[in-house]
Order: C-alpha cells, then sequence, then structure tokens
C-alpha cells in the first residue's frame, strides 16, 4: 500500500514536471497535435497541386518522321494535352533537358502503308521514365495511336462487312467484391501500425530522457534519492508518466491526422476521396490496434527508461536512444513490405510481430489466438525491460555515475 | 544519535582501478551536538555522508542512525534524516510550496497535517512571500532556504549537511550557519562536512579531520589545539594533512 502511495504521489508530480516544460509540450502535443499534420497536409496538398498543374499544362512533344504521314501528324497537332514541336536538334538530349516532354517516331510510309493495308512498322513513343510529365505526355501519345488503330480496324472490318464483335466474342470485366473497409484496410495496412509505432517511441523518448538524464544534469536526482520513496516507487512512477506520454502522443497525433485527412482534403476536391477511405477503416481493427499499442508503449517506454538512466546528462541520453529509434522502424518498417507475413518465427519478433498482426487485422484477418501470443510475448518484453531499469536504478556505479 | 564505526567504501574504475575513497572511518555523534567532518576536496567527506544518507552501501563497516543501520534498514534510515548537499537542487518548474509538499507526501504526511506543517516551516524560514513562485526564478538565498525546508518537512532528529554554504554569498552561508546551529539547539544530532576553518571552529562541538578517505583525528577544537600544540586549527589541519602525505 505504502509503494502504491509513493508510486501515485511520484506520478502525480512528474506528470505536473513534464507538462510545465516547454521542450516536453513541443514534443508531445505541439509536434503530433498541430506540426505532423500540418506537414502531411502540406505535403499532400503540394502533390495534389503539383499533378493537377502538370495535367493541366500542354506538354512539348516532337514527332519523329511526321512529315511522310500529314494526316496523322495534323490529328497529333489538334490533340489535347500535348504542343507538337518543330523537327529540330536531337531529340533524346532535349527530352534528357526537360525541353520537351516527350518523341514519337512514325515509320517511314506509315500513313501509305495503313491506307493501303500493308504492315505499317512500329510506332515509337520516347519518354523520360520516372518523370511525371513526361508520362503524361506518353500517355496522350499512347491514347491517339491506341484508338487510331482501333479506328483502322474497324474501318477494315466494316469495308469487308465483318461485324467489330469479330475481334472480341467476349469481354473480360474485373469487379470489386471487397467492401471499402478491406479495400482501405488493404492499402493502408502497413501504414497505420507503423506510424502508430513511431509515434509511441518518439512521444516516450522526451519524457524519458527528461525524467532520469535530465534529473542526473539538474542535480535532483541526489535530493530525491535521499527521501525515503523506494527505488521501485519512484521508477515505476517516473515510468507510468513515459507510458501516460507515449499513448497521449500517439492518440493525439492519430486523431488529428485522422482529421486532417477527413476535412483538410475534403478542401481539395478528388482528394476527399483519401479522407473517406479512412473513414471506411473497419473501427474494430482501429480499436484493436489501439488495443495491441499499450504493451508497445509500456515496451519503449521501460527500454527508453533503461538507456536514459545510464546516461550522465540529457545529451548522453540523446546518443543512447537513437538506436533505439532506429531498432523500432526498422521492424516496422519490414512489416509494410508486401511479401513479409507472420510466421512461426516472427511471431517471437518484438515490434515487428505487433507491426504484422496489426497489418492483418487492417485487412479484417483478426487470429485471436496470434493476437493474444502478440499481446503477451510484448508485455513479457515491456516486463524484461522494466526489471532492467528498476535493477538499473539500485546501482551505485549508473545512478552516480561520474 | 549516529555511531559510525570502520565505515568503508571503494570504487573500481578504469583509470585508477580499486580506489579507496572512505576507509575504516570511526565516530560518534549524540543528540543535540554537532559533528563536523573538515577536509580538502576529494577527502571522502562527501562519500561518508552519502553512505550515511543510504545514498551508497558502505563496501565494509557499520553506521547507524537512531539506531536503524544504514544497509539494513535504509528506508527506516532516510525517514529519519534530513541530507542537505549542493548536489541536491530544486525541482525548477515545482513552486517551492509544491517542492516541500511533494516531499512531505513522500515522508506520508498528507491533508492539513502537511499544510500546517509547511506554513509553520515557511513562517521560521520566511518563505512565504515567494512560496508560489517557481523555483528556478528564485535567488540562491531563495533556493537554499527551500532546500532547508525541504530537509525539515518531516522533522528528522538526525541532519547531514554536506558542504551546505558552498557557492553562496556570505549573508546566505550565515543564514545558513544560523539554521544548523538552531538544529542543535533543537536537540537535533547533525553532521557537518566541510573545507572551512572558521566554519568547523563556529560550529562543531566535535571535529573529524579527514584526508584520503581516513579520519586523521578527532577532537573538540580545544583538545585538537591543545594535542597538536597550536592555538590555529588551520595549521593543525595543515600539520595532520602534510603528515599524512608525507607518511
Amino acid at each position: 500500500m505504502k509503494v502504491l502511495r509513493q508510486i501515485r504521489v511520484v506520478y502525480l508530480k512528474e506528470l505536473v514536471d513534464i507538462l510545465r516544460d516547454r521542450r516536453a509540450l513541443i514534443s508531445m502535443i505541439a509536434v503530433p497535435l498541430v506540426v505532423i499534420p500540418l506537414l502531411m497536409f502540406a505535403l499532400g496538398a503540394l502533390s495534389f497541386f503539383v499533378m493537377e498543374q502538370a495535367r493541366q499544362e500542354q506538354h512539348r512533344v516532337m514527332v519523329l518522321g511526321g512529315e511522310h504521314s500529314p494526316g496523322v501528324l495534323t490529328k497529333l497537332e489538334s490533340l489535347d494535352g500535348i504542343v507538337v514541336v518543330p523537327e529540330e536538334g536531337d531529340h533524346v538530349d532535349r527530352i534528357l533537358r526537360r525541353d520537351i516532354r516527350a518523341a514519337v517516331r512514325i515509320p517511314e510510309g506509315f500513313e501509305t502503308a495503313v491506307d493501303d493495308e500493308r504492315p505499317a512498322g512500329e510506332v515509337t513513343i520516347l519518354t523520360f521514365e520516372g518523370d511525371v510529365k513526361s508520362n503524361l505526355a506518353a500517355g496522350v501519345l499512347r491514347s491517339f495511336f491506341r484508338d487510331f488503330r482501333d479506328g483502322v480496324v474497324e474501318r477494315r472490318l466494316a469495308a469487308r462487312d465483318l461485324s467489330p464483335d469479330l475481334l472480341e466474342p467476349f469481354a473480360v470485366d474485373t469487379s470489386n467484391v471487397a467492401p471499402p473497409e478491406k479495400v482501405t484496410g488493404s492499402t493502408l495496412g502497413g501504414v497505420i501500425p507503423y506510424i502508430v509505432i513511431l509515434l509511441c517511441v518518439t512521444g516516450a523518448m522526451y519524457p524519458a530522457m527528461d525524467l532520469t538524464a535530465g534529473e542526473k544534469e539538474r542535480g535532483t536526482m541526489e535530493t530525491i534519492l535521499s527521501s525515503p520513496v523506494s527505488r521501485l516507487a519512484l521508477v515505476l512512477g517516473k515510468y507510468l508518466v513515459v507510458v501516460t506520454a507515449s499513448i497521449a502522443t500517439t492518440v493525439l497525433a492519430i486523431g488529428s491526422l485522422g482529421a486532417m485527412l477527413v476535412f483538410g482534403f475534403s478542401l481539395l476536391g478528388d482528394a476527399a476521396d483519401t479522407g473517406e477511405a479512412l473513414l471506411a477503416l473497419d473501427p474494430l481493427a482501429l480499436v484493436a490496434v489501439f488495443f495491441l499499442l499499450l504493451p508497445v508503449a509500456c515496451l519503449f517506454s521501460a527500454a527508453l527508461l533503461a538507456l536514459s538512466v545510464f546516461a550522465r546528462s540529457f545529451k548522453e541520453a540523446q546518443t543512447y536512444v537513437s538506436p533505439l529509434l532506429l531498432a523500432a522502424i526498422l521492424p516496422a518498417i519490414a512489416a509494410t513490405l508486401p511479401g513479409i507475413e507472420r510466421n512461426a518465427t516472427l511471431i517471437w519478433a518484438p515490434v515487428l510481430n505487433i507491426a504484422l498482426v496489426s497489418k492483418e487485422m487492417m485487412i479484417g484477418t483478426y487470429d485471436w489466438s496470434a493476437i493474444g501470443l502478440v499481446f503477451a510475448t510484448t508485455s513479457v518484453y515491456a516486463m524484461l525491460a522494466l526489471v532492467i531499469a528498476v535493477r538499473l536504478f539500485y546501482r551505485e556505479s549508473v545512478l552516480f555515475r561520474s | 544519535m549516529v555511531e559510525v564505526s570502520g565505515l568503508s567504501k571503494s570504487f573500481s574504475d578504469r583509470k585508477r582501478g580499486l580506489f579507496h575513497a572512505v576507509d575504516g572511518v570511526s565516530f560518534r555523534c549524540e543528540k543535540g551536538r554537532i559533528y563536523g567532518l573538515l577536509g580538502g576536496n576529494g577527502a571522502g567527506k562527501t562519500t561518508t555522508l552519502r553512505m550515511l544518507a543510504t545514498l551508497l552501501k558502505p563496501s565494509r563497516g557499520r553506521a547507524t542512525l537512531e539506531g536503524f543501520d544504514v544497509t539494513e534498514a535504509p528506508d527506516a534510515v532516510r525517514a529519519r534524516v534530513g541530507f542537505l548537499s549542493g548536489a541536491t537542487a530544486l525541482y525548477g518548474r515545482l513552486t517551492a510550496r509544491e517542492m516541500v509538499e511533494y516531499f512531505g507526501r513522500l515522508h506520508g504526511l498528507r491533508g492539513s497535517v502537511l499544510a500546517n506543517r509547511v506554513d509553520s516551516l515557511f513562517a521560521s524560514l520566511g518563505v512565504h512571500d515567494f512560496q508560489d513562485r517557481r523555483c528556478d526564478k528564485l535567488s540562491t538565498g531563495m533556493q537554499q532556504k527551500v532546500s532547508i525546508a525541504r530537509t525539515l518537512v518531516h522533522d528528522p532528529p538526525v541532519m547531514i549537511f554536506d558542504e551546505p554554504t558552498s557557492g553562496l554569498d556570505v549573508l546566505t552561508a550565515r543564514a545558513v550557519l544560523g539554521f544548523i546551529s538552531d538544529c542543535r539547539a533543537r536537540g537535533k544530532t547533525v553532521i557537518f562536512s566541510t573545507h572551512i576553518m572558521r566554519e568547523a571552529e563556529k560550529l562543531c562541538d566535535v571535529i573529524g579531520i579527514i584526508h584520503r578517505g581516513r579520519l586523521v583525528d578527532e577532537g573538540t577544537l580545544g583538545d585538537l589545539c591543545a594535542r597538536h600544540e597550536n592555538p590555529d586549527l588551520e595549521e593543525v589541519f595543515v600539520k595532520l594533512v602534510s603528515g599524512e602525505a608525507a607518511a
């Protein structure tokens, strides 16, 4: 009972202390609540506007060999979305310099061969792969020549009194049977657990360092150690504050990001679909992911506390915790890769197991035994990390390192 | 009452190997008396006092405060001691009142008992005027008053001061020394470390001269001066320390 009371006293004091720290407020509240969503919105809006601008632009295109096919050239010149430039200079060099976005090579005698119903050779579209505007220009050209070819085939069939159905005896169609939440889950399945894991670590980082290494640096560690508070109560009080910060940061950031997606992108017209897609996520999956977030937050908080208490100063603590950030992010990234799926080995891998099971839940697969196992193993890892943190608080060589 | 017998502390590090910071220190301090540990930098004063305050565990030897052993009953010892040193800072983001109340709560005080105790301490130390200001906004003198209030909030029978005037201006240092003297008057057992001869002369009932982790001599100011045939404590100290160094 005495220990519980001490834990409560330490927890409340550390919470007040951390909430009065401007740097903590920035890292725990301002960044997840305002900065991250604003940055994501700004990035999204920027890419949306850039794409829109690119779509509306008239891309400069060179036609090679157009003089032999004046009819085709005239049609190309009247197309919306491209501007045909005179055939001057080295077309490859001009594409690479982005002076023109694409070129199309029409074989000699192409138009005559088409009219005479002889093989007309190959039309080649030259592009700068990876360049968005080049791809858009190529798309206009591809679409034109496909329609042109279909038109020629149709005319030839009509001249022979044959139905176009002769070439297309049956249709092939693809139809989605998955409900919207599963479609969205499949798309965002890997990303959401990754964001949650990342936020869990970043939310716990600052308080863990401040409440241990920061306390040593400010000279208050000796003050508190001379009080009758037990080391166990002291560590647990601090630990619970770090867990609270980790969960609060994650919940605030996810809530803020969700709101930004739903309301922010609706301002951008077509991109509102993204917000609607997020709304289509299975609420049960989201609740389950947040449920799995608890042992993750506990694990990171304990690990960060153990690492930070070892440091003599806040700066030294930053050096120690940086590798942990990588250790958390890499498994989370690995889980977003399409080929990586849960198996008998990976179910034991810390962080990766949570990310993989979360990914499954996002697409509607609930293997409750796996979920339970992952929850339990992560809780055990968190407990082990906490035991290490507590033991470090009992070591003079750690607390009085100089 | 504080009893120390053969207290030793060894550290091991890469540079120095096994290092004896405190080596077989023994002394005793009765209620209502001030025992002063006088020594230079690195003599072992802070390590000795940290062991008495249960921050460090002794490597050998024994120490009891009010009958409780520092190794066997550290919680009971901490409940009966007030520890103040240059390294016991305040929580800058808490107000003076929150700081003292926090330590009162850790000592098991609560409600009106805690509020009355803090009020009476603040009244006697003159903290009321700035009790709601954050500790990091207080002057050094104000901070020292809050630190004293923090050590006294549970009314401990034993007070340990590790170079409490270090870095303070003359007036604040005088106030702190006056407060230590008051502790004796109120019947507390006081252990006090310093490297300033005048402070030891002025305050201590018994002075223990510590050098390289060992207590090289002990006695009242009169005893020490008579034994070494010199009326000046500083001369006695230098003689003892240089003799040890030569040995």
